[in-house]
Order: C-alpha cells, then structure tokens, then sequence
C-alpha cells in the first residue's frame, strides 16, 4: 500500500467514514497517519475538556464538521451546578482564528451564547448545519444572527434546549434569497414564532424535509405549510387544539393526504386526542413516533393510532399507553427497534406500566435491540423472560420509579435478572440499572457483560467489590456513572490504569474520600480528577477523610481546564 | 438513565392564611408571622459566605447568621398550599424534601430515600431521581399545571379567605388558552450576593412565593446542624419561611423580561413566573431603592442594583 500515492490512499479513505475506523487507519503508519489526518472532514469529540481545540485544528485542518459534547450526563438530572462548564466559545473563537471551513456544529450539553452563535454566523461562508441538543446560554437573538448571517443554512435543529425566548422575529431574518433549508426544528422554543415568516420560509424552501413546530403554530397554520411542503420525510406537530367539524380540519385532512413521504412524526404538544384520525392517514407509513411530549393523547384514542402503525421501528411514548396499550404495540409493530417509555407523572412516584408491559414487548417485537423503560415494578422472571426473547439488546435502560425496590413478587434484589440481560445479550453496550441491587449483579455483569461501553448505577451494591467486578470486567468500558452506591477508595483505586482507557467516571454520594481522589490524581497526570464542592463546607486544606461528594474524572491531553469555576477543584 | 429531575416541591402542609400586612414595619411582620406560621427556631441556620463570612465550616456559625437568616420579600400574596396529589413523606431524613429535587444538592441521597420499600413516593424525593432531563421534566410539569388550572375554575388569585386558600393551588398557568405562550421553562438561575456558587431553582416546583422562599432559604442558607436537628422530627407541617419576614440583610429580587430589576412577591405569581428570568438574592444594601408594592407596575420604581 506504500507505494500508491497519496491521493489514491485519500480516494481509498473517503470510504471510511466512521471515526473508530479512521481512527485504526491512522494508526498503521505514519504516511497513513498523515494522510487520513489531513484528509478528515468530520471529527468527534466526546469530552470537550479532553483535548484542546488548537490540537484538533493542528491535526485535521481539513475539518468541516464536528460534534462536541460538554458536561456529564448526569448534569441532566441536575446533579451538576450551572457554570461548571462546557463553553463552546474558545472552539469557535479558535476555529475563526485559523480560518476553518467549519460546515457543520452539533453540540450536547454545553454552553453556547448569542455571541458565539453570532461569530458562527460572520466566520464560516459555508456553514450549512447547526444542531444543538440540551444545550444552554442562548437566546433567540443568536438564532436570529444564524438565520441572518448563513446564506447556506440547510440545518437549523433545537433539540431540548434552555433557550431565552425574545419572542419571534428570529424567523424572520432569514433573507428571502436563503432557500436551501433542508430541516428545521425549533419545537423547543418557548414563545410565540411570527407564522407569515414562517409560512413564507417553507413555501421558499423546496429542499425542506424535516420541520418540527413549536406549540405556537396551531392548526391552521399547520394545514397551510403541508400544503406547500408535501415532501416532508419529518413533521414535529405544534399545537393540536381544534374543532374537529371545523373546515381547517378538513383542510387538514386533505393536505395529510398529499403528504405521502412522512415517515416521522412528533410532538403534538398540546393535543385534543380525538381528533388524531387524520393521521391515521400517515401511520400506514410512518417508521418513527415520538408522542412522549404529548400526554393528551392515551387511552383508545391512542392505541387507535398505535394500530394503524405497523411499519414502526421507532416508538417514544408515555408510560399513561399502560400495559395494555404496550400489548398493542407488540402486536402491531413487528418491525420495532427501539422504544422509550417516559414517565407522565413522576412526582406521584406512579408509572402506570409494570413488568407486564416490557414482557409483552419482548415476545412481540423480536427485532427490539434498544429500551428506555421508566416502570413502577419489575421482576427476576420478567427480565429473564425478556433476556431470553431479545437477545440483540445492544441498549437496555431500566428505570424503577423507586430505585430500591426489589422483585416485586419474590421481594428477592433483581441481579438474577439483570445478569440474566448480560448474560444473554452479548451485544450490549449500555446498560441502566435501578431496584434492589446487590455486588451479585456486578459480578454476573463483569463476566459477561464484554461489549458494554457505558453504564449508569445508582442505589446499587453493598461493598467495594460491586465496583471491582464492574472495573475487572469489563474490558470496552468507557464511561461510568454511579450515584448513591457504598463504593470507597479501595474500589476506586484499585486499578488506576483503568480510567485511561476511559472517556470519564463520575461517583456522586459514594464513599470515596478527598483522600482517594487525592491519591488517584497524583499518579494518574493524565486523568483530570475534578471535586465540585457546593457546601462551603470542604476546603482545599480539609480533612482528607472527608468524603468527596461528587467527583468527575476524564482523561485528557489537555491539562487542567481554565474555565473551571471556584466550587470545582482539580486535584 | 434518562433524564431527571427529582422531586418537586410543595409537599403537604398548608401554610396558613395570607396576611393582609401592607406595611414592612417589623413589629407587624413579626406578629403576622407568628400567626400564620409555626415557629421553629431550629432553624436559624448558618452559613460560611465564602470569604465573606469568614472561614470554612459551617458548625458555630448558626449565631452569626441568625440575624441575616431572611430574605426580604414583598410580603402581601397568597400563601402556599398544599398540592393534593403529594403526600407528606415523613420516611426522608431531609426536612425540605420538597427542595431536594430542585437542587444540585450535596444532601446524601441514600439517606434519604426510604427503604422500606413501596412507598410510591419515595422515589419523587430523591435528587435527580427519577433520571428524566430537565427539559422534559419541565414540559411535565408545565402540562399537568395547564390540566389542573383547567379544572380549577372559578378560583381566583386574589381570594383571600383563610379556607379556601388552604385548599387551593396557586397555579402558576392560569393563563392556558391556546396561542399564549406556555408557561416559563421551569428552572431559572439563582445567585447570592458573596457566594460564587450559582443555583438553578425549579419555578414550577413551587406553587407560589411562599415555597419558592423557603426554597432559597434551604439552598442558600443551611448547615448541617440544622440538618440534624430536623432529621428526626416530623417533617414540617408548615416550615416559617423568613422570606417574608421583615428584617434581613438580603432581598430577593428578580430580574423580568425587559431586564429590569424588580422585587420579588410584587405580582400575582401566575404574572410573576410568566416574566421572571433570573433571581438574585441581592444585599439590601446594594439595593437602591425598594419597588413598593401595590403600585401599578408601570408607577413602580425599579430596583436599580449597585
């Protein structure tokens, strides 16, 4: 291979694309190294602190995309303060400084504000896609800045964000002469759009395939853009409120009949479920549902739905579809994948489905290799059950709304089933765990969980072998969170070397001491270990025996941040 | 996991009837108080401003703080009530369990959820449990709250009446027609003048400013042997909330949504949560000038922060 030339080595690459893969290429050699470095468009990086962006830049200065994700995730429960970091800023900054061809920024869980969406708008004369899941620090301002400023635009995609909502006028700053949009999805915005802006925006867009409204464009609106967007592959409903005699409706009816591409749909954020029927148009078709923002729609009405929808292979949705309506949903949807079943109302500490629900799924749905279940009860039976059904789970997320509470009929801890799931889905790389759990479940998880990548622990085990078994185990580890589990300094250093070959670990309520986090930081220089210390209580000069009350360690080329505020100490 | 956000506030406990004091005069707010509100002097809490209050550890700093333990807030709106559907969980050592969720707490969560198994409330105690993004769990509580204000017909805000107020819930959403813009994302930013540590706090966690008070007062000003004393008690039927009390050296304010400074408790709450951008518990030393209450909005002299 050494003898063909370099452009014959870039040509063969191109068809490489994911990032583990051109990350083996270029290691085979240094003219491999060379050329796949200065030849990759798109780059990862899953901890923003983990490397810095003059090295990204000074290794690939051909990048045209890359995704950055910023804080743990466990901050989406709120257990990390705000301003502990993630700021997108010094990338951006560093990307216009050197005069990046930057086309595409996707962003998870970090800080971006309007300046910097502003300087995105000004620096890159290409950019064509942004997309921001559960990040913060904006405002429609800097919405308005990208809307004005990127004549290219083909993605604008708002995903669960905290976004300061100034009110509308961001739609209309997209010039009359930008036409190339191709997905548009601010269904998290919480203020009123201006709808003649948006009309005009989809009737200039013929390129348009994916659209997800927000609550405030309602149904006559609605009826108005699919009319002139009848290719649509995506639709995120806004607000579904309306008299079902009304003529709109019946214009509703007759623009979802013109809408043969859909294969998506979502939202209906506020929705009067008896009008649903008009989708039933679609559902034949449809791959992808997403009704978990919507609980007014359940019972019949939805299970209606639900039957109309044989093709699924994507189903988010409340828990208030029961037991019942999960039945439905194994009956009808042979072909799902993957499924998250959300709470509706977790402040009773209720769900209204239980282990019933997730059996049902795992004998009807044989092709389901991806599961987000929050349930009221579980049992060792039913996930042995499910094990023995889906053996392909490759993401399996239990959650119980009470995160101790044992088999419910055998009152016995869950680790026969959960390592039953291990044992029997040898493909799996995310597991979540909750009910009563014992060092058991770690152990059976150690010997046979040998593909698991990332995994979520709270309320479990008994002793630091719980910890041991999980770090002995499993080879492919690469991310850790445990919260609440009696696991101290023996299993945290047990074996420190460990937590190079990881992206992070983050313990929270354990039993790990200043001390032991001291201790590990001293002889891993690589590993940036981080204390977030909230009560004024802990100083730096403390006792070591104090207990740390969350620690977040990373590996990382990068050193100690800068950005890091004064409640966070890197030891 | 997915997501989350742990518990929510308001749990049980009516607090009394709205007082009708219009004034800020101490004497007053301190009879009002005492009327309205259960005493518990346990919790005069202390705190370690960083670098301002001098030192680390919060143990014998109850006494020092004692007298800066209030926020000042405008005093006349209707109090808290207890939300129906929550019972009052006694299994959790932490007394403010209703906090618990809107906070990146330190407080040891495995101490506090119960184990005895089966209670249904158990797990909506807990912080960050059960794991539900913020985002989402916000939206949740947003639409039950347009449910509710729907049933809720014919109550008015401005009721006063000691027995209907016990009952009622201050709903935030009243204003659930379609086309208005839907209720506030329910976390908004706190910061203390002299702590660099920045809160977020669950607006729609707390069905009014009562709650909302003694919400700030456990995040920003407790201590651990406050803790310990409370942990064996029954939990609070009506914890006092000296966020209404006259006296303090802090103030809480807010900032709306064309960026002025306003004091908190001026606007019916429902108005309040639909304009409220950020909080700050601000000196009222720094502060130029309170926003009196019960002037029109547009009469009323903006807080202009030092």
């Amino acid at each position: 291979m050494n003898y063909f030339p370099d452009e014959v080595l870039e040509h063969i690459f191109d068809f490489v694309t994911s990032q583990r893969d051109r990350n083996s290429v270029s290691q085979v050699c240094k003219p491999w190294y060379k050329i796949e470095s200065s030849s990759r468009q798109k780059v990862f990086v899953g901890n923003c602190y983990a490397i810095s962006p003059e090295r990204v830049i000074e290794r690939f200065p051909g990048l045209k995309s890359i995704t950055l994700k910023g804080k743990p995730h466990f901050a989406d429960f709120n257990l990390v303060p705000p301003d502990w970091g993630g700021f997108v800023y010094p990338w951006i900054e560093a990307f216009a400084r050197n005069n990046m061809g930057l086309e595409e920024l996707k962003l998870k869980r970090m800080i971006i504000s309007d300046e910097c969406l502003e300087l995105i708008s000004r620096s890159f004369a290409n950019f064509k896609s942004l997309v921001l899941v559960s990040c913060e620090g904006f405002s429609t301002d800097g919405l308005a800045a990208i809307a004005s400023n990127c004549s290219f635009l083909r993605e604008l995609d708002l995903q669960e964000n905290d976004v300061e909502d100034h009110r509308g006028h961001w739609l209309s700053c997209f010039p009359d002469t930008c036409t190339s949009l191709v997905s548009l999805n601010f269904a998290c915005l919480k203020g009123d759009v201006n709808l003649a802006a948006l009309e005009r925006l989809v009737a200039r867009s013929p390129n348009l395939r994916s659209l997800r409204l927000n609550h405030a464009v309602p149904l006559d609106i609605l009826q108005k853009i699919l009319m002139r967007a009848p290719h649509l592959v995506d639709l995120g409903v806004g607000s579904y409120v309306h008299d079902p005699d009304s003529e709109t409706y019946n214009k509703l009816v007759t623009a979802l009949q013109k809408c043969k591409s859909v294969r998506s749909l979502s939202g209906f954020l506020e929705a009067a479920p008896q009008c649903l029927s008009a989708f039933h148009l679609i559902c034949p078709n449809l791959t992808s549902l997403n009704l978990s923002y919507a609980p007014g729609i359940h019972g019949t009405e939805l299970r209606k739905l639900i039957r109309h929808c044989r093709k699924l292979q994507r189903l988010w949705i409340l828990d208030c579809i029961g037991d019942e309506g999960l039945e439905v949903v194994a009956s009808t949807c042979k072909d799902l994948q993957e499924i998250r079943v959300f709470p509706s109302d977790p402040f009773v500490g209720n769900a209204a489905v239980t282990e019933v629900g997730l059996v049902a799924l795992s004998s009807g749905c044989p092709k389901l290799h991806s599961i987000l279940y929050f349930c009221q009860q579980m049992t060792n039976a039913a996930l042995i059950t499910v094990a023995k059904n889906c053996p392909n789970f490759t993401r399996f997320r239990l959650c119980i709304l009470d995160p101790t509470k044992p088999d419910a009929v055998t009152n016995q801890p869950l680790d026969e089933g959960f390592g039953a799931i291990v044992h029997s889905c040898k493909g799996l790389r995310r597991l979540s765990m909750s009910g009563r759990l014992t060092d058991k479940v770690f152990l059976y998880i150690g010997m046979y969980a040998e593909q698991l990548e990332m995994i979520s622990i709270a309320f479990a085990g008994d002793t630091d072998k719980g910890m041991q078994y999980l770090l002995n185990g499993c080879k492919k580890l690469r991310k850790l969170e445990i919260r609440d589990c009696p696991f101290g300094n023996a299993a945290l250093l047990m074996d420190v070397g460990k937590y190079e070959t990881m992206r992070s670990l983050w313990m929270s309520s354990c039993n790990v001491t200043l001390g032991g986090c001291k201790s590990l930081a001293k002889k891993m220089p690589m590993l940036n270990v981080e204390i977030i210390n909230e009560t004024d209580q802990m100083d730096i000069s403390a006792d070591d025996r104090q207990k740390a009350e969350k620690m977040f360690l990373y590996r990382t080329l990068a050193g100690r941040r800068k950005d890091a505020p004064e409640f966070v100490w890197t030891l | 996991m997915e997501g989350g956000l742990g518990s929510l506030g308001g749990c049980g406990g009516s607090s009394g009837a709205a007082t009708n004091d219009h004034t800020m005069s101490k004497v007053e707010v301190a009879e009002a108080e005492a009327s309205s509100y259960p005493v518990e002097a346990e919790l005069e809490l202390g705190l370690s401003l960083g670098g301002g209050g001098g030192g680390g550890g919060g143990k014998g700093k109850a006494n020092a703080w004692g007298e800066r333990g209030r926020i000042l807030i405008a005093k006349d709106f209707p109090s808290v009530v207890s939300q129906p559907q929550r019972p009052n969980n006694n299994n959790t050592s932490i007394s403010p369990a209703c906090v618990v969720g809107s906070v990146s707490g330190t407080k040891r969560a495995a101490d506090s959820v119960s184990h005895e198994g089966g209670s249904p409330t158990a797990g909506s105690q807990v912080v960050g449990w059960p794991p539900i993004r913020a985002y989402r769990m916000n939206s949740l509580v947003n639409q039950a709250k347009a449910a509710r204000s729907e049933e809720d017909k014919g109550i008015g805000e401005k009721d006063k009446s000691k027995d209907n107020l016990k009952k009622k819930i201050c709903n935030g959403n009243k204003i659930s027609a379609p086309g208005n813009e839907k209720g506030h994302l329910g976390f908004v930013k706190v910061n203390m003048d002299g702590i660099p540590i920045g809160r977020k706090v669950d607006l729609n966690a707390h069905a009014c400013y009562g709650r909302l008070a003694q919400a700030l007062e456990e995040m920003f000003f407790r201590s651990t042997t406050s803790l310990n004393s409370i942990g064996g008690e029954k939990q609070q039927v009506t914890k006092s909330s000296r966020l209404l009390d006259g006296s303090s050296e802090f103030v809480l304010t807010y900032e709306d949504k064309e960026g002025d400074w306003m004091l908190v408790g001026d606007v019916p709450w429902g108005m309040f949560l639909t304009s409220v951008k950020r909080l700050r518990i601000m000196r009222t030393s720094e502060v130029n000038g309170l926003a009196p209450r019960f002037q029109d909005r547009n009469e009323k002299q903006r807080i202009k922060p030092v």
